[in-house]
C-alpha cells in the first residue's frame, strides 16, 4: 500500500498509460550520453575518488571507501599473534564459502586432493554469498549460431577493450564444460521438452546465451555445488572470516590468520596454497548509495591480498543497477531485474512522463534516473526522504497478457507482495544502487595472484574479488560464470601446486609489519581498521552509549 | 546524493513495542524485523545473510500479544507490528543424508530409502503454513513418498532452504533436504540432456575455436572496436523479452 502523497502521483501514472503504451522515447545519440554520464553518473565525478597512497598500486584512482579500507590498520598488531601453534594444517584453504570457492574446492577435490587436506573458512554461513542472490542468468556459448569467439567480443567490447585477453579467452572457452558440469550434478536449468537450452539475450550479448533457472539462478546453481561439497566432506568453518594472510621464509603465502566472530578468538591455518574468494564490496555503500549486495560483502579478501602484495585494477570504474527498490523503505536498494524493463516495463517520472528509453545502456539509465530526480526535481519523494522513478510494471501485463508477471518475475512478484504492493496493478519505485566490483586483484591465466614482481607463491584468487576479466564492466551472466570459471581454474592449479610444496616451516607476518611501516610513513593516522568484517547498521544513538565492559 | 534528505528525515516517527527474545524495545514502525532489531542495537553475526529474501538465513518466529498463533517468516522481508514477541533461528539442526549422485538411480524408492521419516508424515499442513515462501510443502513430502521426482522438485524450486518447516514438523522431517536430493536427482536424470550442450564441448575440446581465439588476443583495441561495432545481433523473436539482466 503506497501513502496518499505517492498515491495521487500514481494517478497521474495512470492516467498517460494508455498514451504510453503506443511510443517509446528515442534512444540518446552519443552526444547525450556523454553529457548525462558525465553530469549525472556517481563514477564520472572526480571528488568522489583519490589515489592509493601506497602498496603495489600506488597511484591508481578509487572511490574513497575503497582508499579508506586500502590505507587502514591491521585489526591486531602482528606480534599479537602466536604463530607457533597452529589450529588448523591444511593442503588448501579456501578463504570465502560463495560460488567460487565452492567450485575450487570441488575441484581440488576432482583433482586428487583429499577432502579432509582442503578447508573453507567463510564469514557467514556457507552460501550466505552473492552468488546465491544472482537472479537473472549465466552465459555461455553453447549454440549452434554461437561460440566462444563471438562470446569473446561480447566480452571485451562490453567491458571497455579493458580487460585482459587471456582472461576473457578463459572465460569463454570454459563456459560450455561449466554448463555441462552443473548438468551432470543436477542444476535444474530452463529446457525446452527436447533437452535444448532456453536462452535469452542479457544486456550487451550479440547471441541468446543467457542460461537460467527461473529467476533463482544463482541460488540453484548455490545450493547444488554447496550440496556435492558436503557430500564429498569438504570441511567448512562458518563465522570464521580471515583477517590477514601469512607468509613464510620464501615469501609464499602459507595461509591465514581467521577470526572466530563468535568466540573472538584468532586461529592459524597453515596451507600450502591458499585460495581467495571472498566475492565483492557493496556492502561498502560507495557515495551512499543502497546495495543489491549480502551482508558480507565488504572487500576483506583484497584488502589482505593488498598487504601481501598483490596489485589491484580497474578499481576506478563501479557498477550501479538502474533499478533498485525506492520503496518500501524495508527493502531499499534490493535488485529490480532488468527483465522488468525487457519485458516492457517503462521508466516514469512522478508526473507520468516518460523521460529515457527503458533499455538504454545500464550506465545511461542510471544516470538519468538520477538526473530526473536530482536535476529536473521530478523523482517522487517517499515518507522517509528517499527519492525514486516509477517502473511502470502494469504494462507488462498489458503487452504479455495476464499472468506474465507471476510466471517470468515470481521472485520480483514475491517480493513486493510481501509489503502489499502488487506489481501487477501498481506500478514500483526504484532509483540506481550499487551493484557489482568490476575490478579487483590481479590475477594471471592461472588464476595466480600477481604482484608487482610476478606471480606471489601460493595464493590463488577467484570470483567478485578478481579483477581484469570483465575490464571497466561487467555484462549481466559474465559474473556467475567467472565464479565457476576461475573457481575451477584455480582449484585445479591450486591441487596441482599443494601436491608438489612442502609444508611451509617458519611461518611469519612480516609482510603486514612492512605494511604498517609504509602507512606510517605516508603519515596515515592510525585512526581507521581493515578488513571491515562486517558493516554497522546499529543506530546512533545506540552506539553513542555504547561502552565495552564484558 | 542517494542519502536521505536531511531535513526530511527529522519527520517524526510513529514508534511500536516489540520484544526480542521477551524484552521490550521501541522502534519506529514499517522497519523489517531485521532492520528494528538493528535499531534496537543488536548487531548481526549469525541470522542475516542475503538480507533480501534469498539464503533463508534469517528465519524467525513471532507471536502477537494476544493471540494464540505462533507465525514464521523471514526477518528480512517482514515489517515489524506492535506486540510482536519475536526469536531468530538461525540454525536448523537437521540431517542430511550423503550420497554420491552418480551412483544413485532416480527411482520412485530412492527418496524415502534416504529419507525413511518422511513415510511418519500425518499431514498436518503445519509445515506449509510455517513456509516464508509459501510453497506447498506438505504436497511436496507427499509426492515425495510417491516417488514422484518431478512434482517434488518443481513444487520445492523456490525453497530458500531456512529450516522453518523441519523446526515445526511433528513428524520431524527434514523437508528441504529431501527436496534438495529430489530436485538433483531430476535435474541430473529426468530432465533431458542439452545435445548442443556436449557437442559445443567437444568441439571445444578437439581444439576447434583454439586458432581464432588465438588470433582474437592479439588483436589491439582499433581492430576489435570495428569488429565489435559491426558485430550481427541475434533478432529477438516475438513473444520473448527484449533483454534480460540480473
Ligand atoms: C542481487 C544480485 C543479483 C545478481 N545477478 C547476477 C546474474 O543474474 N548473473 C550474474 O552472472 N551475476 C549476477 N550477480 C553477480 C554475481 O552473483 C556475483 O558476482 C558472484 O556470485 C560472486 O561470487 P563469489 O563467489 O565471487 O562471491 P560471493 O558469492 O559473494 O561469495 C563470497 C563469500 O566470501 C565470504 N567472505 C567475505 N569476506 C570474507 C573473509 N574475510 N573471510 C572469509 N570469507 C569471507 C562472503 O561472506 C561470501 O560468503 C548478481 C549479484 C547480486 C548481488
Ligand atoms: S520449504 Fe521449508 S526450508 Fe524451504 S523455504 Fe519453505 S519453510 Fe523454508
Ligand atoms: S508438518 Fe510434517 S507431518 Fe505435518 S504435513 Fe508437514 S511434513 Fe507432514
Ligand atoms: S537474510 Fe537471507 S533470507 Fe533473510
Amino acid at each position: 500500500m503506497y501513502p496518499k502523497e505517492m498515491q495521487k502521483s500514481i494517478k497521474k501514472v495512470e492516467a498517460t498509460r494508455e498514451e504510453r503504451l503506443k511510443k517509446l522515447p528515442e534512444r540518446m545519440n552519443e552526444k547525450e550520453r556523454d553529457e548525462v554520464l558525465k553530469k549525472w553518473h556517481p563514477d564520472y565525478k572526480p571528488e568522489a575518488k583519490r589515489k592509493i597512497k601506497i602498496g603495489a598500486s600506488k597511484g591508481s584512482i578509487v572511490p574513497h571507501e575503497v582508499a579508506d579500507l586500502i590505507e587502514a590498520y591491521p585489526l591486531f598488531e602482528p606480534d599479537e599473534i602466536d604463530l607457533s601453534q597452529i589450529d588448523y594444517d591444511t593442503d588448501i584453504l579456501i578463504i570465502g564459502g560463495g560460488g567460487a570457492g565452492t567450485t575450487a574446492a570441488l575441484f581440488a577435490y576432482y583433482s586428487g586432493i583429499k577432502p579432509e587436506d582442503i578447508l573453507i573458512a567463510t564469514k557467514l554461513r556457507h552460501g550466505d554469498a552473492n552468488t546465491m542472490m544472482a537472479q537473472g542468468g549465466i552465459q555461455a556459448a553453447d549454440k549452434e549460431n554461437d561460440s566462444p569467439v563471438i562470446h569473446y567480443l561480447d566480452v571485451i567490447g562490453g567491458g571497455h577493450y579493458a580487460n585482459k585477453p587471456e582472461l576473457v579467452a578463459q572465460l569463454v572457452m570454459n563456459a560450455p564444460e561449466i554448463i555441462k558440469w552443473h548438468e551432470e550434478l543436477g542444476v535444474m536449468y530452463d529446457k525446452k521438452e527436447d533437452g535444448e537450452m532456453i536462452t535469452i539475450h542479457g544486456g550487451g550479448t550479440s547471441r541468446k546465451r543467457m542460461h537460467s533457472a527461473k529467476d533463482y539462478t544463482g541460488m540453484e546453481i548455490m545450493r547444488v555445488i554447496r550440496d556435492e561439497a558436503r557430500n564429498v566432506g569438504i570441511k567448512v568453518l562458518e563465522f570464521s572470516p580471515a583477517i590477514e594472510l601469512i607468509k613464510d621464509d620464501e615469501d609464499k603465502v602459507a595461509g591465514a590468520v581467521l577470526y572466530n566472530l563468535e568466540t573472538e578468538q584468532y586461529y592459524v591455518v597453515r596451507a600450502k596454497t591458499t585460495i581467495l574468494a571472498t566475492g565483492g564490496f557493496g556492502r561498502l555503500h560507495i557515495q551512499g548509495f543502497p546495495t543489491t549486495n549480502h551482508y558480507g560483502a565488504t572487500f576483506d579478501g583484497a584488502v589482505i591480498a593488498y598487504r601481501a602484495g598483490a596489485k589491484l585494477r580497474d578499481m576506478d570504474s563501479v557498477q550501479y543497477h538502474p533499478t533498485g527498490v525506492a520503496y518500501p523503505e524495508q527493502i531499499v536498494g534490493l535488485l529490480v531485474t532488468e527483465k522488468v524493463r525487457g519485458l516492457g516495463g517503462q521508466p516514469v517520472n512522478a508526473d507520468g512522463e516518460q523521460f529515457v528509453h527503458p533499455l538504454e545502456p545500464r550506465d545511461v539509465e542510471a544516470a538519468s534516473f538520477i538526473r530526473e530526480c536530482y536535476g529536473r526535481n521530478k523523482g517522487v519523494v517517499t515518507p522517509t526522504g528517499m527519492r525514486g522513478v516509477w517502473l511502470d510494471s502494469p504494462l507488462i501485463e498489458m503487452i504479455h497478457g495476464e499472468g506474465t508477471i507471476e510466471k517470468r518475475l515470481g521472485a520480483m512478484f514475491r517480493m513486493f507482495k510481501r509489503f502489499d504492493i502488487d506489481m501487477r496493478y501498481e506500478p514500483i519505485l526504484v532509483f540506481p544502487t550499487l551493484h557489482y566490483q568490476n575490478g579487483g586483484v590481479e590475477i594471471n591465466e592461472n588464476a595466480q595472484v600477481l604482484s608487482k614482481n610476478g606471480v606471489i607463491k601460493g595464493l590463488f584468487a577467484a570470483g567478485e574479488v578478481e579483477g581484469g576479466v570483465h575490464g571497466k564492466n561487467r555484462l549481466m551472466g559474465n559474473s556467475l560464470l567467472d565464479t565457476q570459471v576461475f573457481g575451477k581454474i584455480a582449484g585445479i592449479n591450486a591441487g596441482k601446486y599443494a601436491k608438489k610444496a612442502k609444508k611451509s616451516k617458519k611461518l611469519n607476518l612480516k609482510h603486514v609489519e612492512s605494511y604498517i611501516n609504509e602507512l606510517e610513513k605516508a603519515k596515515i593516522k592510525e585512526e581507521r581498521k581493515a578488513p571491515l568484517l562486517l558493516p554497522d547498521y546499529r543506530e546512533k544513538n545506540v552506539l553513542s552509549r555504547a561502552i565495552d565492559i564484558l | 546524493m542517494a542519502r536521505k534528505d536531511k531535513k526530511e528525515e527529522k519527520l517524526k516517527m510513529k514508534m511500536v513495542r516489540i520484544y526480542i527474545m521477551g524484552k521490550e524495545y521501541k522502534v519506529p514502525e514499517g522497519l523489517t524485523i531485521m532492520k528494528a532489531m538493528e535499531y534496537a542495537g543488536y548487531r548481526y553475526i549469525r541470522g542475516a545473510g542475503c538480507r533480501a529474501g534469498f539464503c533463508g538465513a534469517c528465519a524467525t518466529v513471532y507471536r502477537k500479544e494476544g493471540e494464540y498463533k505462533l507465525n514464521a517468516d523471514l526477518a528480512c522481508q517482514t515489517t515489524v507490528e506492535d506486540g510482536m514477541y519475536l526469536v531468530q533461528l538461525p540454525f536448523t539442526p537437521a540431517n542430511k543424508a550423503t550420497y554420491d549422485v552418480n551412483k544413485i538411480k532416480a527411482d520412485d524408492k530412492t527418496l524415502v530409502n534416504f529419507y525413511p521419516e518422511i513415510a511418519r508424515c500425518v499431514s498436518c499442513n503445519t509445515c506449509t503454513k510455517a513456509c516464508p515462501q509459501e510453497l506447498e510443502v506438505m504436497d511436496y513430502i507427499q509426492s515425495a513418498l510417491r516417488g514422484d521426482m518431478k512434482k517434488t522438485a518443481e513444487l520445492s524450486f523456490d525453497c530458500i532452504q531456512c529450516g522453518l518447516c523441519a523446526m515445526r514438523c511433528p513428524a520431524e522431517i527434514a523437508h528441504y533436504h529431501v527436496a534438495q536430493l529430489a530436485r538433483r536427482l531430476y535435474g541430473k536424470y529426468l530432465m533431458p540432456k542439452a545435445e548442443h550442450l556436449e557437442k559445443r564441448v567437444n568441439e571445444i575440446k578437439r581444439k576447434r575455436f583454439d586458432e581464432e581465439i588465438g588470433k582474437m588476443m592479439k588483436r589491439n583495441i582499433e581492430e576489435l572496436r570495428k569488429m565489435y561495432n559491426a558485430r550481427d545481433i541475434e533478432p529477438e523473436e516475438e513473444e520473448e523479452p527484449k533483454r534480460e539482466g540480473d
